[in-house]
């Protein structure tokens, strides 16, 4: 029996490696205020969305098989809280059976497992209603598939079987085990025996007499009545085992259904928190990996809007086509916020989740980069700019065709000649090789380089600085400008300083 | 009685060392000999690896068992011996401490069916190789002769059938509170796999085990009696032979067949050393010995208590060539720090242990002096205070070594004298050089002193070569040259911009 809410056809391994860059993405892209958002205190839906949001599909089918799902979830979001209960019930309860942690003796863990496997029967039967009650309202592939397949296999005639063995395995009237001899007459092989029913004379006329030889253990001795149990112990073991094991498996089962849902419970709760406020959110679009296609309308930085009062800012783009995004422009004027957004909204698209924006389509990329500028280490210049390039040797040994490259800033730490002519060559080279670019930069050399000798797939957005020197936070498109606008920013500080003074 | 290990063997056994000579520490072939001796400590092998063979002929009747066992077939024959006679031996004394009588004869048993599984399957296998040593020959024809005997056969067979027969018993218990009835097994099905079976749907990938390990061998509690003599009286037959056996079959192993099983670990430890190291494409050789001759080399030879240790940390082995004919007597060896130099010095000493205990040496090819003695003095250069009492100490150590020394010794010391002033260490060494030539034993000197080296005729001088290229690294090659600290600090110097040169064109006028 399987799950199958994040594939539809394998399930969700929550032991997957993460990307080699998981440290960096999380921190450059802050995703543990999306995290946060999404998980509240339930460390499961933490683990679980981390995984998803880290490891990119690359595959736009099954993109849109989860955003299906999801969206039955967004409709239904009562039903999935009940599921995702009744899984971590069957988790606590096995977590409280003490069998695990003190199997020792095959007899403890058969009644062991035999309670356990009794309240699975009544989880199991509530597993299906929930189904039957349901079914009919969800539409996506994945629920209509698991709703049909809790109807099927857990019908009553297979739960009173199971109820039928385990009623047997209470061994009422003795235990009975067979054995061999093995090294040095020591008894071997024992194994639990359901005995025959009692044959007809005939039988027993025609198989003579069987030989038997008894004897007792006396009353007082407790050394013997230990080895006789273990003796007994001994033919229990293997049934006690696949027993317990059965309740492991129904145990898995449970574990997978809510690992799965887990996911689907942090998109639950990070849509409270938008609607909350107010802020759009849409399906995206994904395309194809060997496109190329940039589109959005009201696109903005999640994380940021979680944290503020009001509202944000969002931006529009039509960059179809388009390989190279330079951004440049006034500091403090939304260029980091409208990177993260776009790295964010492309690991939000590929792990089948909306994304916040009010129209967004971007094509499948494999693999996104951050390459941020440091601050630490500001003491060592020299071994700073030797850092940013060791980590930039490190990004190109694992990046491939469509990767996704977002620098902030980078190769600044050296003169503004040395870093334009080290990142134009890093970049020219990241192009041929059809890695898409978004580099946020204030050096203008390396910005007007491209622009005016750049190739028709580069795009060139500026944050806007209105007359007065007010930023709107908002993007346009536009050539680099020879400065910055840090005057603005030390101006607007020191005029504060002296207001207060 | 035939030996594997000594071509004539006296009345009394061998005279043997009981500890390993003093040389062995500073040589590092105590690492060597403990870890061919790693978990083989019953068989006793340390006099073995301690006693060197004074005989060419003895050494050549090592060399040939040693080639014998280089074939893959009889190496896995032999180990496969091995396995048989350890297992005997447990067996048999697990035997003796038993109480239960139906245990204790069927560990006999056991111990029988090893034993003659091991005998048997070593000749049959003797038979099929191709052996050409005199020390297998010899073996091979007692071990022949045994296991036709009668004695043996009926032995093997009774043991065969008897385990059969015991293993072809099944029988049922019906526990049921304190009350234990046994019978034969009459067909009764498990439970296992009808629960598998309902469960089946759920199963989805390896799954923690809940079997309870018991232990599975240790003796019979008194229940496990009781049980055990229900089934005998169930199988009475059976049982009566077992006592019948064990009663014929008391004392049953062979002196020479144990002698060889303790001996032939020699071998199959050093050639267990070896093939790890082989397995790393490092060569070796079996050594030409004379008792005289001074006309010695080895090509690639190396370190094998260091390769050992490279090749578990995966780093490169690095070999090194000598030689000495003529008037060589005196290797003087210098170069930089860390170069290599204890390591080559090492390495001369261990091949001509190795070789005197009959053992391939590291090396592509080797001629060898089979020395009496190998006398080691090793400084230690951290050292430096108590100046005095160390210098005198090292005097009077020296002195006792070239007391004992002849022409079949060889004499290694490295870095002595470093806690004097130059010119006592330069006097000492010579004077020092000169006994030794007296007596004309070989010398290694490992020194920092260049002068050493073109002492007099008698001197071979061999340098630690570093990269030319790069002063860093070291090479470990330690190869003929004139001795000559200057060239690796001048290009040191120049890596520091610290050249003549250099620091004309830094230092602004």
């Amino acid at each position: 029996m399987n799950v199958f809410l994040m594939y539809k056809d394998r399930d969700f391994d929550v032991q997957a490696p993460l990307p080699w860059n998981a440290k960096e993405l999380g921190q450059d892209l802050e995703l543990q205020t999306l995290l946060g958002a999404m998980s509240g205190d339930d460390k499961l839906v933490l683990e679980v969305c981390r995984r998803a949001l880290l490891i990119s599909e690359t595959d736009v089918q099954a993109i849109v098989y989860r955003q299906r799902v999801l969206d039955d979830c967004l409709r239904h979001p009562q039903v999935i809280r009940e599921l995702y209960g009744l899984g971590h019930e069957a988790i606590e309860r096995r977590r409280k059976c003490s069998y695990g942690i003190f199997g020792r003796y095959p007899s403890a863990i058969l009644s062991g497992a035999i309670e356990l496997l009794q309240v699975f029967s009544d989880l199991l039967r509530r597993l299906r209603g929930i189904a039957e009650r349901n079914g009919a309202t969800f539409t996506s592939e994945g629920f209509t598939s698991l709703f049909a397949t809790l109807k099927r296999e857990l019908s009553d005639e297979y739960l009173a079987l199971v109820a039928a063995q385990i009623s047997e395995l209470r061994l009422r009237s003795g235990a009975l085990v067979s054995e061999r001899l093995g090294d040095g007459n020591k008894a071997v092989d024992q194994v639990l025996r359901r005995p025959k029913k009692r044959s007809g004379l005939l039988t027993r006329l025609r198989e003579g007499p069987q030989p038997s030889f008894s004897f007792r253990i006396a009353d007082r001795d407790e050394g013997g009545a230990r080895a006789l149990g273990e003796m007994r112990d001994r033919g229990i073991n293997p049934v006690a085992n696949a027993l317990a094991q059965s309740a492991d498996h129904i145990v898995s089962f449970f574990a997978m259904l809510r690992v799965e849902l887990a996911f689907y419970i942090g998109c639950l709760n990070l849509h409270e928190k938008f609607s909350g406020k107010g802020l759009p959110v849409c399906f995206p679009d994904p395309v194809e990996a060997d496109k190329r296609t940039h589109v959005f309308t009201g696109l903005y930085d999640a994380c940021l809007a979680l944290t503020l009062e009001g509202g944000v800012v969002g931006n529009n783009g039509q960059a179809d086509g388009k390989d190279l995004f330079i951004i440049t422009g006034a500091n403090q004027g939304g260029k980091s916020t409208f990177l993260r957004s776009i790295g964010l909204a492309q690991l939000m698209t590929q792990c089948g989740m909306y994304v916040a924006a009010e129209r967004f389509r971007a094509n499948i990329c494999h693999g996104v980069f951050t390459h941020y500028r440091r601050e630490e280490d500001a003491s060592m210049k020299s071994g700073k700019f030797d850092e940013e390039l060791s980590r930039m040797s490190v990004i190109v040994d694992h990046i491939s065709r469509s990767s996704l490259v977002l620098f902030n800033e980078s190769f600044s730490a050296t003169n503004e000649r040395e870093g334009s002519e080290i990142a134009r060559q890093i970049v020219a080279a990241l192009l041929d090789r059809g890695i898409k670019v978004l580099f946020v930069t204030h050096m203008y050399e390396l910005a007007h380089g491209f622009h005016d000798h750049g190739a028709a797939g580069a795009i060139f957005l500026r944050a806007e600085r209105q007359s007065d020197g007010t930023r709107t936070f908002k993007l346009t498109e536009g050539e680099p400008l020879p400065t910055s606008f840090g005057r603005d920013l030390y101006e607007r500080i020191f005029e504060v300083a002296q207001e207060a003074r | 009685m035939c030996s594997i290990l000594f071509r004539e063997t006296p009345e009394a056994g061998p005279v043997l060392t009981a500890e390993d000579p003093p040389c062995y520490r500073d040589l590092y072939l105590d690492q060597v000999v403990d870890a061919a001796m790693a978990g083989k400590k019953e068989y006793d092998l340390r006099p073995f690896f301690g006693t060197l063979l004074r005989d060419p002929d003895d050494v050549l009747y090592r060399q040939e068992v040693f080639r014998d066992l280089e074939a893959p077939f009889l190496f896995t024959s032999v180990k496969s011996f091995e396995g048989k006679m350890r297992s005997m031996r447990q067996r048999r004394a697990f035997a003796e401490k038993l109480d239960y009588r139906y245990e204790k004869k069927r560990w006999l048993l056991e111990a029988i069916d090893a034993y003659c599984a091991g005998a048997s399957g070593l000749a049959r296998d003797l038979g099929r190789a191709e052996t050409h040593s005199r020390g297998f020959s010899a073996f091979r024809d007692h071990l022949d002769t045994y296991v036709q005997s009668e004695g043996f056969r009926i032995m093997q067979a009774d043991a065969r059938k008897l385990r059969e027969d015991l293993a072809g018993i099944r029988v049922t218990l019906l526990i049921d509170g304190p009350r234990v009835k046994v019978r034969r097994y009459n067909g009764e099905n498990d439970h296992v796999s009808e629960v598998e079976r309902t469960f089946a749907k759920f199963r989805h990938d390896a799954q923690k085990s809940y079997l309870v390990e018991f232990q599975t061998w240790g003796n019979l509690n008194h229940v496990d009696a009781m049980v055990l003599e229900c089934v005998a009286r169930l199988f009475p037959e059976i049982f009566s032979r077992l006592d019948d056996f064990c009663d014929r079959n008391s004392g049953f192993t062979d002196p020479t067949i144990v002698t060889f099983d303790r001996e032939v670990q020699f071998y199959v430890s050093y050639l267990e050393l070896l093939s790890l190291l082989r397995r790393e494409g490092l060569p070796f050789c079996y050594p030409r010995v004379s008792p005289t001759g001074r006309e010695i080399s080895s090509r690639q030879g190396f370190d094998l208590a260091l390769a050992r240790k490279m090749v578990i940390e995966n780093a490169p082995v690095v070999p090194n060539d000598f030689f000495l004919r003529g008037d060589d007597r005196v290797i003087v060896v210098t170069g930089p720090n860390q170069g290599g130099k204890t390591t080559f010095a090492r390495t001369f000493g261990q091949l001509h242990i190795l070789a005197a205990l009959g053992c391939p040496v590291p090396g592509e090819e080797a001629q060898l002096l089979l020395v009496d003695r190998v006398h080691a003095h090793f400084g230690k250069e951290e050292q430096i205070a108590e100046l005095r009492g160390k210098l005198e100490d090292d005097l009077v150590r020296i002195h006792d070594i070239l007391g004992q020394a002849t022409s079949r010794s060889i004499v290694i010391m490295n870095e002595i004298f470093t806690s004097t002033t130059i010119q006592d260490a330069l006097f000492l060494s010579r004077s020092i050089v000169e006994k030794a030539l007296e007596r004309d034993a070989l010398v290694v000197l490992v020194t920092f002193l260049n002068e050493l080296a073109t002492m007099n005729r008698h001197t071979v001088s061999m340098v630690a070569a570093v990269d030319a290229h790069n002063p860093l690294v070291r090479t470990f090659k330690v190869v003929r040259g004139p001795a000559d600290g200057l060239a690796y600090a001048l290009t040191l110097a120049a890596r520091h911009r610290l050249s003549y040169q250099d620091i004309t064109e830094r230092v602004r006028t």
